[in-house]
């Protein structure tokens, strides 16, 4: 007893206790900190992660290109002068862009500088050429000032993301920098608006590869996703809420759907494969199959979500309606689904944003093909966002680094807009029950 | 893109008998609409159902049978010499004859009989699209009017009405069991043929994973061996990187959140942290890529340490930031679902607020904190895009976080992504590694869930 009452005593002094509040005092400080640092390296990251992007990817909204004065020169384009569709969309536009070429560079006589100055363009002019040209016939013979891309490494030169000399991993000869140069100081090279990002389907050539196809891949994906798992997911929520006694059997179907909605994406990828490509025989790398796997990622989640909204209808709505004679189905259609209805929106369009980002299970059903056309429709082989994001990235040239940073702008942005959509449902029709 | 045309005529025609059975009970009961069993539009819904669900279930049995059909049919007028082929020349003669059928275009056709063949196969196509929505317009038909011959006043139509409802509730609330047993299933048959290959003790403990078969015998190195030990130790070894990253950040900005933070910053912070969750992974894998590994590998060159660009630990890192928000929302919830009382409490003998929540609430929610942070494990393990495109692809047995790993994910991914042969063990070995993964992310789940569940019981 002696013992312990000792060393109370000795520290039961003024000054011993005011220490040891001190001390006390100090590890809840450094305990504070600790957590305000774990949540600012937390955000520094997010920063570091956004800033990187957006640093990297903004640049490819704008193409470089440069003001030629083009003469649709009717005897290079169409010498029957019929103008047959056939024979215009064939001929030969990359003529039309090295005469003006060459008018502008009078000196470059050899064949080697010439082919240099072929190389200003992005093949991709000739197509833009064409397009325009079948447009708008009344073209034919007129000489017009048109913008047109140039290649790739000119474009990462105008942007500064390569060197000029050799040493900076530049490769111009000292000809090809000068023209470049004396093109920019004549206003005809500038960089200006990128609409092939957003109306171009993919291409190898990263001053031509484009979004379109990707964005209406995804969009046919999501829309098959929502047509189903909407739906589905709600019904079942509606039936383990309001109609299934609690049993044995709902109790499996609880932790089933609570597991499911941990299983890894991937999984569902190798369900889908096996299920929807090897058994039902469905075309591979198709937006319908994409959107069939992606409503297994998303359909847990939804149930979840819905019936965390049902629960949240307040009883005496569903024995008030019961009271009046209304059918079970009637109270649930007529009362506890319109009160609940905003909040099973704003969880099926978090799910919807999840499955936006979702890229494995993709992956799996062979959405990875190399598709330069835009889909016409959702059994028409496509890309979607995300996993253009996963194939631009693992592309080798310069190029593609910004392209893919673009592409992951593009579909932040979307899933900024679906999210800033679930806030304002919930804060606008959020109701309290009280 | 037909389909849908069929299915949206099938639905109009469904919305009109809807018209016809509506119209035909208010008749029936000749303006005293109180002497019907139910509301009119029951009678509508009932026939309309009566339309659209038999004929829908035609199409889908349709659609379902058709390539099978056809291929028989195709078969059966081939020539002779064509007929004799084996097994698998002949499906890859049939599948050129879809996609040629397909497209219309017989231009890339490898033959003139391949080129007749795909037009028959197309001619057919055609007459069975045109069999099919006969079939589906005379069976609706038929059915509404079956339908309609039941509406009587006294006809309780609601009940069947609701009873068609009730049973679409329960199926769609199966259809989760479902897809359970088909991801059960199909791993499960695919990776009975894999271990029928390929013995399942060296699958589960053999040391060396390079699914390369031979081309020629007498290839080095290509022997095609499956052990996956190497992969389990990678997932290991990149999943501990992350939860070393994401439990401490992830529980400290949970407790300060919880316990410390002032409404508004924690109104601001907590989306802000949750934003970290809902940035799609393959942009985690693009950063990990063009910037945390470049970073890494010029920080351990600067301390004289070999860091591969493919580093475990930078993928271990990206993944931890991942999780983060992951782990920092589950404690939130947990740590705020611990009882007022025993914080005043502990604050009434003197506790400063760290020594509460060290010694009073941290022990209080730990079961429920150690809940969220399996689920964390599991998420990690499952995690595929960041580890695709940060990690390597060649399986070293190593623990060094410098070098690089791969995963199982990894794997499943580059076995089965582009072109495949269905019968290789390297294809089977993606769903043999699929089903371990589900099997083991399964397992952690159900721990988990349960222990979560167990711990808001004793709270609520």
């Amino acid at each position: 007893m002696t013992e312990m009452v000792e060393p109370l005593t000795a520290s039961v002094t003024v000054a011993g206790v005011n220490a040891r509040l001190r001390r006390r005092y100090a590890v809840d400080r450094w305990f504070r900190a600790l957590g305000v640092s774990a949540i600012v390296a937390a955000l520094t990251f997010l920063i570091l992660l956004l800033g990187t992007i957006i640093g990297q990817g903004y640049t490819a909204f704008a193409q470089s290109q440069i003001r030629l004065a083009i003469t649709f020169d009717a005897a290079i384009l169409d010498p029957d002068g019929r103008g047959d569709p056939a024979v215009l969309g064939t001929a030969d536009y990359g003529r039309l862009i090295r005469q003006s070429l060459e008018t502008l560079f009078p000196d470059a006589t050899e064949r080697a500088q010439r082919r240099e100055l072929s190389r200003l363009m992005s093949p991709g002019a000739d197509l833009e050429l064409r397009g325009m040209l079948l447009a708008d016939p009344s073209l034919m013979g007129r000489t017009e000032e048109i913008w047109l891309p140039t290649s790739s490494p000119v474009d990462q030169l105008v942007k500064g993301h390569t060197g000029r000399t050799a040493e900076e991993g530049g490769q111009f000869t000292d000809g090809e920098l000068r023209r470049i140069d004396r093109l920019r100081s004549d206003g005809r090279l500038a960089a200006r608006f990128n609409k092939w990002l957003f109306t171009q389907g993919d291409s190898r050539q990263p001053e031509l590869a484009g979004l379109a196809g990707a964005v209406v891949g995804s969009f046919y994906s999501l829309l098959v996703t929502v047509l189903l798992s909407f739906p589905l997911g709600v019904a079942a929520a509606v039936y383990l809420e309001e109609f299934a006694r609690q049993s044995r059997w709902t109790d499996i179907v609880e932790v089933n759907i609570n597991n499911l909605a941990a299983v890894p994406s991937i999984v569902f990828g190798l369900l889908g494969l096996e299920i929807f490509l090897n058994v039902l025989g469905l075309p591979r790398s198709a937006p319908l199959v994409g959107g069939l796997a992606l409503t297994l990622v998303s359909l847990p989640t939804i149930i979840i979500a819905a019936r965390v909204a049902l629960k949240a209808v307040p009883p005496w709505v569903r024995e008030a309606a019961l009271a009046l004679g209304a059918s079970r189905l009637q109270m649930v259609t007529h009362h506890v689904l319109p009160l609940a209805m905003p909040g099973i929106l704003t969880g099926t369009i978090i799910g919807m944003a999840r499955a936006v980002g979702e890229t494995a299970p993709l992956l799996m059903i062979g959405m990875v093909a190399f598709v330069v056309n835009v889909p016409a429709t959702p059994v028409d082989p496509a890309t979607a966002l995300p996993v253009q994001i996963y194939l631009w990235a693992a592309s080798p040239e310069r190029g593609f680094v910004e392209r893919t940073s673009a592409a992951i702008i593009v579909l932040l942005c979307f899933l900024a807009v679906m999210n800033a959509a679930a806030i304002y449902l919930r804060k606008r029709y959020e109701r309290r029950w009280g | 893109m037909q389909v849908l045309l069929v299915l949206l005529l099938l639905l109009a025609l469904s919305a009109s008998l809807y018209q016809v059975g509506r119209s035909r009970a208010l008749r029936a009961a000749g303006g005293r609409t109180g002497i019907l069993h139910s509301l009119p539009s029951y009678y509508g819904y009932y026939v309309a159902l009566w339309c659209g669900i038999p004929a829908a279930i035609l199409i889908v049995a349709w659609l379902a049978a058709e390539p099978t059909v056809l291929r028989a049919m195709v078969i059966n007028v081939l020539p002779a010499e064509l007929q004799g082929l084996p097994p698998a020349r002949l499906s890859l003669l049939i599948n050129e004859v879809r996609q040629l059928a397909s497209t219309g275009d017989y231009r890339f056709a490898s033959g003139p009989e391949t080129k007749a063949v795909a037009e028959q196969y197309r001619a057919l196509q055609g007459i069975s699209f045109k069999a099919m929505v006969a079939g589906m317009l005379s069976l609706g038909i038929a059915g509404g009017a079956f339908a309609l011959r039941a509406v009587r006043p006294s006809f309780r139509a609601r009940n069947m009405v609701e009873g068609a409802v009730q049973a679409f509730l329960i199926l769609s609330s199966v259809l989760a069991i479902l897809i359970t047993v088909g991801i059960v299933l199909s791993l499960l048959f695919e990776s009975l043929r894999f271990f029928a290959i390929v013995p399942l003790n060296e699958f589960l403990f053999g040391l060396s994973w390079s699914p390369q078969m031979a081309i020629r015998a007498d290839q080095v190195g290509s022997s095609g061996a499956f052990g996956a030990v190497p992969l389990f130790t990678g997932t290991l070894l990149i999943s501990l990187i992350a939860m070393l990253v994401a439990v401490p950040v992830g529980l400290l900005a949970a407790i300060y959140l919880a316990e410390y933070a002032d409404p508004r910053f924690r109104a601001v912070a907590k989306p802000l942290l949750e934003m970290l969750a809902g940035i799609p992974t393959v942009v985690y894998g693009f950063f990990a890529v063009v910037t945390v590994s470049p970073f890494l590998r010029g920080l351990g060159a600067s301390l004289h340490l070999s860091v591969s660009s493919e580093s475990a630990l930078a993928t271990g890192i990206v993944m931890g930031v991942m999780i983060i928000p992951f782990v920092s929302s589950l404690s939130d919830d947990v740590i705020c679902a611990v009882p007022e009382s025993l914080r005043h409490g502990s604050f009434a003998i003197g506790a400063t607020q760290a020594e509460t929540v060290m010694q009073v609430v941290i022990p209080a929610a730990l079961p429920g904190i150690v809940g969220g942070i399996l689920l964390a494990v599991s998420r990690a393990i499952g995690e595929t895009m960041i580890v695709v495109m940060a990690a390597g692809l060649s399986a070293h047995l190593t623990a060094n976080p410098f070098e690089s790993v791969t995963t199982v994910t990894v794997q499943i991914v580059t076995l089965l992504v582009g072109d495949q042969e269905f019968d290789s063990p390297k294809t089977l070995s993606a769903f043999a590694l699929g089903l371990i993964l589900f099997l083991v992310t399964l397992a952690l789940n159900v721990v988990a869930l349960n222990v979560v569940k167990k711990y808001r019981e004793k709270y609520d």
